[in-house]
């Protein structure tokens, strides 16, 4: 009954336009860079659960493309994922695991573990052998437990109780190695986790802007969008730019839209079967 | 050369109050030769979303043709027009399915979407969504693009203030690049109607 269109798509990649691709490459054509997140990402385990931390920033090759992006992502209600590498990658990775996640929370009826969400991810990752660019850092709290975990965009995997990824990861790491102990309460976490990120703002460039934090504890999280933001724009001119000169218009074409109109239907039913 | 600056563009997009605009350059170059001076880079999917599309030109026209199936495959199955969100979201999986083999396309999204709330997002090629609240750029000319809106933008423009800022962001970047020109195309969206203007430049 469906027509049989080509360009409704099934699953996964489609290399239809490969080798078109490959041959204007050959002919000396450049291939296009993608948006990166640079980024510095940071997670450490405290007492109770887990806290995530992202900078902002999303750059294509030099230029700051996005001053507030979201690196945090959601797997899970328990589980969330920071991810630094190439953003489409980053964003279509953790977006398809957590369609599979609730899938597989319908099928068993069960609140999702995190080892499930790693494997998940690790095998993706692995079976594009490391073209689908994504460093993650995975972390959340379930029945067993607080977990964190780091993934690799060839697909190995480490278990830690602080980790950071992206460029301003030696940055981050600079100050958990200094600054972390365990058992730490919720609000020295906050500030920890602060404190690394704001260090990879700082330091790196290719991190920027603001801070988000994420607090995952059993049953419950809390998404700080926006917990710390040490970079605000403060040379704003409140008068405005003033333009002297107007623009020169050649033609101007108005086309009101139409209104919605009610249908009302007067007496008798609808269709009858 | 890069394969973004072989046919060159230049698109941006705004936020005012209750209304959004999305401008363009209308040359069409095959790398420093012109070819055309009244390209079309933006496209009407629907009354109250619009999609500008830079890069490569052929990419550009099919990605286009492939976006009015998929609405119109949607308009028939829903009775009713995509939502703005929905749209970037659709574009951004068809980008994203040719990950290993991309279009050379960066789009640029402009909708207004429930209770004529504007929204604007743009992509890169391979379709990670940046969604903005005050402006968003593309093209060969998006790095002088993101200094002038940068400097010219103001929140809550209304239409007449809006077409006037993003005119002047439009044509003093356009200027500063070999690859686009020929003068701006403008297309100004309020709830009630779509003003579409056509900016004198300069020809070279």
């Amino acid at each position: 009954m469906l027509i049989e269109a080509r360009d409704v798509p099934n699953l996964g990649f489609n290399f239809d336009l490969y080798s078109r691709n490959d041959m204007l490459t050959k002919k000396g054509l450049k291939p296009p860079g993608y948006l990166k997140t640079g980024t510095t990402i940071v997670g450490l385990i405290y007492k109770e659960g887990v806290i995530l931390g992202a900078d902002t920033r999303a750059t294509a090759g030099p230029i700051v493309a996005d001053k507030n992006c979201e690196k945090i992502h959601y797997m899970a209600p328990n589980i969330y994922c920071c991810g630094a590498g190439t953003a489409a990658d980053t964003e279509a990775v953790t977006d398809n695991i957590s369609s599979q996640l609730k899938l597989h929370r319908y099928h068993t009826g069960r609140e999702s573990r995190v080892v499930t969400a790693l494997t998940l991810l690790k095998s993706h990752l692995f079976r594009y052998q490391g073209h689908v660019s994504a460093a993650l850092v995975l972390g959340g709290v379930d029945l067993t437990g607080p977990h964190l975990h780091t993934i690799y965009p060839h697909g190995s995997t480490d278990t830690l109780p602080f980790a950071t990824m992206g460029s301003g990861s030696l940055a981050a790491m600079a100050i958990f190695e200094s600054e972390y102990r365990e058992g730490l309460t919720r609000d020295e976490g906050v500030n920890l986790v602060t404190k690394a990120i704001c260090s990879g703002i700082f330091n790196d460039l290719g991190s920027g802007s603001n801070v988000d934090i994420c607090v995952i504890e059993k049953g419950k999280k809390e998404y700080l969008r926006n917990h710390l933001t040490p970079n605000p724009r403060t040379y704003i001119s409140s008068k405005g730019y003033a333009f002297s000169k107007k623009t020169e218009v050649l033609l101007t074409k108005i086309t009101p839209l139409k209104e919605l109109v009610d249908v009302v239907q007067v007496g008798g039913d609808g269709m009858e079967e | 050369m890069s394969i973004f600056e072989y046919n060159g563009s230049a698109l941006v997009a705004m936020v005012g109050k209750n209304c959004f605009a999305i401008a363009s350059d209308r040359r069409l170059g095959v790398q420093l030769q012109t070819i055309a001076t009244d390209f079309q880079r933006i496209f009407k999917i629907h009354d109250k979303l619009f999609v500008g599309l830079s890069g490569l030109g052929s990419d550009a026209q099919t990605l286009y043709q492939r976006l009015v199936f998929r609405h119109k495959l949607y308009q028939l199955r829903e009775e009713r027009d995509m939502k703005p969100e929905t749209f970037a979201s659709l574009v951004s999986a068809m980008l994203y399915e040719k990950r290993f083999g991309p279009y050379f396309v960066q789009p640029v999204i402009a909708g207004l979407g429930e209770d004529d709330k504007p929204f604007i997002c743009t992509m890169d090629s391979i379709g990670a969504k940046e969604l903005a609240k005050d402006f968003v750029v593309a093209g060969t000319a998006s790095e002088s693009l993101y200094g002038a809106c940068e400097s010219m933008f103001k929140p809550d423009m209304d239409h007449e203030e809006l077409f006037e800022t993003i005119s002047q962001a439009l044509v003093s970047s356009i200027d500063r690049d070999c690859l686009s020109g020929w003068g701006g195309h403008v297309y100004i969206v309020t709830p009630t109607e779509v003003t579409e203007r056509i900016l004198k430049g300069r020809m070279d």
